[in-house]
């Protein structure tokens, strides 16, 4: 008998797929990215990166977990024993993941709180680098123990690894009802507010706006293919993990359609949300929305503070809604980023659930305290880089390479999804993943070494790129490696279960 | 706002919230036929 825990519903399912790939990239990275790649005109690139390699990976993952039903390492294992390394390698780049996530979450949980009071004064970058995370002088100082970052960061992983012993059905799936919801009522209300205030309309032009000639420029479609890959949750374990916990009558074609649609509608939600507010800020301050327009952590702890400063009224509630959103977002996405490692020990080393948590998330919080002392933000920014550049971009390549031109598996994985699915799947899949997929990742994966090896990123110091970003991501892979030589504590684990 | 911004953003907007619902009705459909 199959005693694989399982979602309770259909929309548990979802909600939990659709709640790891909307994550803080969706809020602070796509509004940036579109706007710098053609605007209005990004929306092409986008919507064929979507359709092209998005959704069509987001199926082949939830076919993988459906049908080997297991851990990322486990389902590989059984697609080809000599493909375990692969599901190890993803799962110790959610591993690494999961170590500085959590401290971004950290973050925007104690921004939160300062909301009430506007702790962060007019010079919101002095507060964020000086009072609040008082940054050491330069990269590689790992410096003290910043106490308002350790402090919620206990709370985030009490928050995960608590959702996580629960258990599938009554831990992420009820983690997920309740956050996902949430955080949409609350991020519409943010986005009303925003579409009402002066300055809006100038910051959705600025959005909207179509540059065509951007079109033919190739850097583009890398940017629109690199925003799809890098929010969809894809090629580090999550997917097929979550799919694994599916029961064995379950649509796959659908539910990555409902999916990536879901993860884009928040995307367009959020690039609305952001450019109406950097409208009003560029209103107040009489300059260009050009010049106001930021992403990443500067646009959450540093420009949004300042808009928020400047509403007319109810600044600590719109500040508070703000940041809880991104606890939220982060919350659910970390909670499936560590749920790839706790079922991977999980069936590896045939132990408990919740010893696997205990183990597997306990190290990675240990490990995370690192990213809460005073140089945390410069090993977390190099971190962050490599193992996305080198970590979640490889394992795509890898992944769709070795299914499709070595093992040769895509048909026999179109053969289940069209068995279990109402949508059927054609040559188009085939051609999407076979064709498409590998070469606009290899030319990324190309684009990424010649521009890393052109110039350091970030214009920190080699030694500590090589400590901290290039040993990150090679890191993973090796790990990966050793993990698959490993012999399985339950020995029948690798049976064919499908 | 310009009349280029308005048709992008209904274009991006009509076809992802769209392709969502479109694929969203779908489901509950099945499911009915299902029952």
């Amino acid at each position: 008998m199959d005693n694989r825990p399982q979602w309770g519903t259909r929309a548990g399912f979802i909600l939990a797929a659709v709640g790891s790939a909307v994550g803080l990239g969706n809020i602070w990275r796509f509004p940036a990215t579109a706007y710098e790649n053609g605007g209005g005109a990004f929306f092409l690139p986008y919507l064929f990166a979507l359709l092209t390699a998005g959704i069509p990976i987001l199926i082949l993952e939830f076919t993988i977990g459906h049908k080997y039903r297991g851990s990322a390492p486990m389902s590989y294992s059984r697609l080809n024993r000599g493909t375990e390394w692969i599901g190890w390698w993803q799962v110790a780049i959610s591993f690494v993941i999961s170590t500085y996530y959590a401290v971004i979450i950290a973050w925007a949980m104690a921004y939160a709180v300062f909301s009430f009071n506007l702790n962060w004064g007019e010079d919101t970058g002095g507060f964020l680098f000086g009072n609040y995370l008082n940054l050491a002088e330069s990269p590689g100082q790992v410096g003290s123990l910043v106490p308002s970052v350790f402090i919620p960061l206990v709370i985030v992983w009490l928050v995960t690894l608590g959702v996580l012993v629960a258990g599938v059905k009554k831990g992420i799936e009820v983690a997920n009802k309740i956050f996902i919801p949430a955080l949409v009522v609350m991020f519409l209300i943010i986005v009303i507010r925003a579409l009402t205030l002066e300055g809006a309309l100038a910051g959705l032009d600025t959005f909207f706006k179509p540059d065509w000639s951007q079109i033919a420029n190739g850097k583009v479609w890398v940017a629109a293919y690199g925003q799809i890959f890098f929010s969809l949750s894809i090629a580090f374990a999550i997917m097929i993990t979550y799919s694994s916990y599916l029961p064995k009558k379950s649509d796959i074609t659908n539910n990555a359609f409902i999916t990536g649609f879901s993860n884009s509608a928040f995307e367009v939600l959020a690039g609305i949300g952001v450019f109406s507010a950097l409208g009003f800020m560029a209103a107040q301050q009489g300059v260009p929305v050009e010049e106001v327009v930021s992403a990443g952590v500067g646009l959450a702890f540093v420009v949004f503070p300042q808009i928020i400063n400047e509403l007319p009224a109810l600044n600590g509630l719109f500040g508070f809604l703000f940041f809880t959103c991104l606890v939220f977002a982060g919350l659910s996405s970390l909670i499936s980023i560590v749920e790839t490692f706790v079922a991977g020990i999980q069936e590896k080393f045939n132990v408990s659930r919740t010893k696997s948590v205990l183990i597997g998330g306990g190290i990675s919080s240990l490990i995370s305290i690192l990213f809460a002392t005073q140089g945390g933000l410069y090993f977390l920014d190099a971190a962050d880089h490599f193992i996305n550049q080198f970590g979640i971009a490889l394992a795509g390549l890898v992944e769709v390479v070795v299914i499709a031109w070595v093992l040769r598996e895509v048909k026999n994985l179109q053969q289940h999804a069209n068995d279990v699915s109402d949508i059927q799947l054609g040559a188009w899949w085939r051609i999407c993943l076979s064709i498409i997929t590998p070469l606009v990742l290899g030319y990324m994966m190309f684009d990424n070494l010649r521009t890393e090896l052109s110039e350091p990123y970030g214009g920190y110091p080699t030694g500590f790129l090589i400590s901290y970003g290039w040993l990150v991501a090679a890191g993973a892979i090796i790990v990966g490696i050793l993990f698959s030589l490993k012999k399985n504590a339950n020995a029948s684990a690798n049976k064919e279960v499908s | 706002m310009s009349t280029s911004a308005i048709v992008m953003m209904i274009v991006g907007i009509g076809v992802i919230w769209g392709g969502l619902a479109a694929s969203v009705v779908h489901a509950v459909k099945k499911a009915r036929e299902a029952k």
